[in-house]
């Protein structure tokens, strides 16, 4: 029994966590847009333009991967259960 | 959901070590970045005939060029090791495409790939500002800094590993997950066909393809691309 609630809680939990994919989500929209506004304004830069957007959104996209780390360790290496 | 995420098997032990499937493919990747290496550069002219040589100087081309635009003339030492990294993180990520599991979707790979670049961020800050200074760089701009500074030293290699980990990884997962889903969907509907062991889903056929295009051909590329940008920007950064 408990440990069915520790497990429900994990998966709960695990779903709550991925809810941090809309920052990110949003924040490389945002980026995307940015650069493709500059590109479309000076076509000529688009190289140096497309890899500052690559750097920044795989900076963005940080937040996400910790919060799906977060998901990964609740779901399949679960520290709760070895507490019971 | 049998072997999702429940990380890499163990293939075989040796006097008690483990060696997990990991570390077999990475093995794997080194000898094809072997082979390959020594393929595309036998017999070197000066003016290349065969497309072999072609192919070299454009792999070559490529990382010096973006060695050169990104750490700056003086720093050009570290172009065979942005190179190798390169290499090793696009092989190590693709190889999952031929059904093999990935190196990089092992938190150990990645984190060790980070260890280096922190190695390398650490000494390029002691050359060009001395013990002294490196020490006096954790204070800065004023004392009370210090807890922060630490922090964000520690946070460079953790997002680097966590980043490329959490995206091949991600992509696995989710790729699997949906392959169990299509199976179970095309059982309910009657569309499994049996034939001894060996056992036929409609719906697996070809769907899991798209899906696999994006996370294991295109994040794996962008990723491997982002993991040696992220080591040559803050390397270059530890110089000032």
């Amino acid at each position: 029994m408990e440990k069915a609630i520790v497990l429900g809680c994990s998966a709960i939990g695990a779903g709550l966590a991925m809810i941090a994919g809309i920052g990110p989500g949003i924040g490389e929209g945002y980026a995307v847009g940015k650069t493709i506004e500059s590109i479309a304004r000076q076509p000529e830069a688009q190289g140096d333009c497309t890899r500052t957007m690559f750097i920044g959104v795989a900076m963005a996209e940080s937040t996400g991967i910790y919060a799906f780390v977060v998901a990964l360790i609740l779901l399949f290496a679960n520290p709760f259960i070895g507490k019971l | 959901m049998d072997g999702v995420g429940q990380g890499p098997r163990v293939v075989f032990e040796i006097f008690g070590w483990k060696v997990t499937e990991t570390v077999v493919m990475g093995w794997l990747v080194i000898l094809i970045v072997f082979v390959l290496c020594r393929f595309l550069t036998r017999n070197l002219k000066k003016v290349p005939e065969s497309k072999r040589q072609v192919v070299a100087e454009m792999m070559v081309n490529f990382v010096n060029n973006l060695v050169k635009s990104n750490m700056g003339e003086n720093m050009m030492v570290y172009a065979p090791y942005i190179g190798a990294l390169l290499l090793y993180a696009l092989l190590g990520s693709l190889i999952s495409l031929v059904g093999l599991r990935s190196v990089t979707a092992d938190f150990n790979t990645t984190l060790s790939m980070a260890l280096i670049t922190f190695a390398m961020i650490t000494y390029t800050k002691i050359k060009y500002h001395g013990v002294g200074g490196y020490l006096k760089g954790f204070c800065s701009p004023i004392g009370f800094m210090l807890p922060l500074n630490l922090i964000s030293e520690v946070a460079t290699p953790a997002s680097m590993a966590f980043r490329l980990f959490g995206n091949i990884a991600g992509g696995m997962v989710i790729t699997s997950l949906l392959y169990g889903a299509l199976g179970a969907l095309s059982s309910a509907l009657g569309l499994v066909f049996e034939a001894g062991s060996w056992g036929f889903s409609v719906f697996q056929v070809g769907i899991p393809a798209v899906l696999s295009v994006y996370f294991d051909l295109f994040s794996g590329c962008i990723q491997a691309y982002i993991f040696s940008m992220l080591t040559m920007v803050n390397v270059a950064a530890g110089k000032d």
